[in-house]
């Protein structure tokens, strides 16, 4: 009994730290207890430095046309082949993946942080505010995403920008709901019934209750997307929507290596596959995430 | 001690129900029906009643949560930071993802801005008042007990220097051990403070140990009002005596069967034509079937005289 005690008072003289929203210990430990999730963690890891020190790791310049090693199957000095005029492929797909990767973060931070708002005050307010956005994010859905990306990046001009902002627009209905859903649930909470008797107001309540008890699903949906944002981002490059060339994007090197495929299948090959494996990892990742921050949903 | 900080004069309230093809609501859920109340300055007024009767629509009502949709509500106090609640589950009414100092400070940073340091200098002292160690500050709701939770929804209601508190149920979610350390702690504070409290129990026992006079409700009408003594002694009317008699005792074995006979709220979708009670009384008779007022503290004829 007196032990129990002394480690009870024990505990108490312990320095008390200050927390983050994020359980970062708990968060790896369960990371630890699921090796696919750690195995796309540590892909998408491999890939972000890769791609950030891109000008480290890269062999040759990205656009630095050599005529004399036109598609040239990969060897030593190119790791994975030259395209059309000689550019070295190993290193356009480094330069590449940084497009494709900050249109990925970009379009999620932009999308979700617009679609939370919305969404949040959507279902804090609720009445006829709640009723018009809803119904106009239901038109947004209703309409197949890649048609809707597909008009609006045709008609705002072809360019890796405008299909970014085609992306987000189309994706921001997500997190409304998702938002919108988790907002109703805070919004009849006593500690928001004690927040209205001191007359907080409406800013108040979203700041302080709202958006911290309704982010931990938003992250969520946020790095499931990652994936297939840059998969949209590339597709829409592959089709002539994004980026344009000369620049080096993966979507973009799949389309002009088409031509080639049947004789130097690395040409489109290697973008291709780098899509393929950042497409995965992120979504394998985000898989794992939902898994450990919404243990109650995929309950074995 | 006798000027009215808050009055509620005849005050009703009724929800719609459904609502048919135009929009029109097919019935309405009468919550409060004609209520009557004159709260004291500096007294602890006790609501007993049981679920379903009106308590905690009551408390929204004298919060201004709600607005009622006959009658008035006249308050004394000059705003409405005058009035705070404690909420029966400290577990829901604190938000998880805020530490401690900033919870106890919110009703303040929620309408002035005001420095960190000025927040945390203030929330150590109500922190103090209520019997929290300083140092407990920075963590979360979650690493706390039940009771610690309670002083800590007590340390936020009295941050904005209220008048008057509404406690709903402050003591059901809790252990008895810790009920009586926290019912100690209220007395201690309405001491020091001069608080007005409004208790909203089911719980006869702390009801008259706190209460300086107590409301008994049944169906949205106050049914019986005295001095906390006085009502639950002698209580008078039947449904008074039919809730002080479903208490369980110490000494008798209780008769389960004759206490649960008729124990059943009647709707609250269309309200008796007479008294509310006549359904589940043992001395209706045909004076029953009038409505009944309130007599010297009492609505039912048979003691009303």
């Amino acid at each position: 009994m007196s032990e129990i005690l002394q480690e009870k008072s024990a505990k108490q003289e312990k320095p008390i730290k200050k927390r983050s929203f994020i359980d970062w210990r708990y968060l790896w430990y369960q990371l630890t207890g699921s090796p696919l999730t750690m195995v796309g963690l540590v892909v998408i890891l491999l890939i972000l430095i890769l791609v950030i020190f891109a000008p480290i790791f890269a062999t040759h310049d990205p656009n630095t046309i050599d005529l004399r090693a036109r598609l040239a199957s990969p060897s030593a000095d190119h790791f994975f082949g030259t395209d059309e005029v000689g550019r070295d492929i190993y290193s356009r797909i480094l330069f590449g993946g940084r497009l494709s990767i900050a249109v990925g973060f970009g379009v999620v931070i932009v999308a979700g942080f617009i679609g939370t708002l919305i969404g949040a005050l959507s279902g804090l307010i609720g009445g006829w505010f709640d009723t018009i956005t809803m119904r106009i994010m239901d038109v947004v859905l209703s309409v197949p995403s890649l048609v809707l990306i597909m008009a609006l990046a045709a008609a705002l001009g072809p360019s890796l920008v405008n299909a970014a902002f085609a992306i987000a627009i189309v994706r921001i209905p997500y997190y409304v709901r998702l938002s919108r859903g988790q907002a109703l649930l805070v919004r009849e909470m006593p500690y928001v019934a004690a927040a209205q008797t001191f007359k907080a107001s409406r800013w108040h309540i979203l700041r302080w209750h709202v958006i911290p008890n309704i982010l931990s699903p938003i992250v969520v949906q946020a790095t499931l997307d990652l994936g297939n944002t840059i998969l949209l981002a590339a597709a829409l490059s592959f089709i002539g929507l994004g980026a344009q060339q000369p620049t080096a994007e993966w979507g973009a090197m799949v389309a002009t290596g088409r031509n080639y495929i049947l004789d130097q299948w690395w040409y489109s090959g290697f973008p291709g596959f780098a899509i393929l494996l950042t497409a995965t990892a992120f979504n394998i990742f985000g898989d794992g995430i939902r898994d450990i921050l919404d243990p109650k949903q995929n309950a074995h | 001690m006798n000027e009215p900080v808050i009055e509620l004069c005849e005050v009703e309230l009724k929800f719609p129900v459904g609502a048919d093809w135009r929009g029109r609501p097919k019935a309405y859920a009468h919550a409060l029906n004609g209520l009557n109340l004159r709260i004291e300055n500096g007294e602890t007024i006790g609501v007993v009643g049981e679920s379903g009767c009106g308590k905690s629509t009551l408390a929204m009502i004298l919060l201004g949560l709600v607005q009622p949709t006959n009658g008035k509500v006249m308050r004394q106090v000059e705003s409405a930071s005058a009035m705070q609640i404690v909420f029966q589950d400290p577990q829901s009414s604190l938000n998880t993802r805020m530490p401690i100092w900033r919870i106890i400070t919110e009703p303040i940073f929620a309408r002035t801005k005001r420095s960190k340091h000025q927040l945390r200098t203030k929330a150590a002292e109500l922190a103090k008042k209520v019997g929290l160690r300083p140092e407990v500050l920075d963590r979360f709701p979650h690493e706390f007990s039940g009771g610690q939770r309670q002083r800590i929804a007590i340390a936020r209601a009295l941050s904005s220097d209220p008048k008057i508190i509404v406690l709903d149920e402050p003591t059901s979610a809790l252990d008895i051990s810790v009920q009586a350390q926290i019912l100690n702690l209220l007395d201690d504070l309405k001491q020091q403070q001069g608080l007005t409290y409004i208790f909203i129990s089911h719980d006869i026992s702390v009801i008259r140990h706190m209460c300086d006079r107590v409301v008994v409700m049944y169906l949205g009408q106050i049914v019986e009002i005295g001095r906390c003594e006085a009502v639950l002694d002698n209580p008078r009317h039947p449904y008074t005596k039919l809730l002080l008699e479903s208490v369980p005792k110490m000494q008798q074995a209780g008769d389960l069967d004759a206490s649960l006979e008729n124990t059943e709220l009647p709707s609250n979708r269309n309200l008796p034509l007479g008294c509310f009670f006549q359904e589940r009384c043992s001395l209706a008779d045909e004076a029953c079937s009038q409505l009944q007022t309130m007599q010297d503290g009492v609505r039912c004829n048979k003691f009303s005289k």
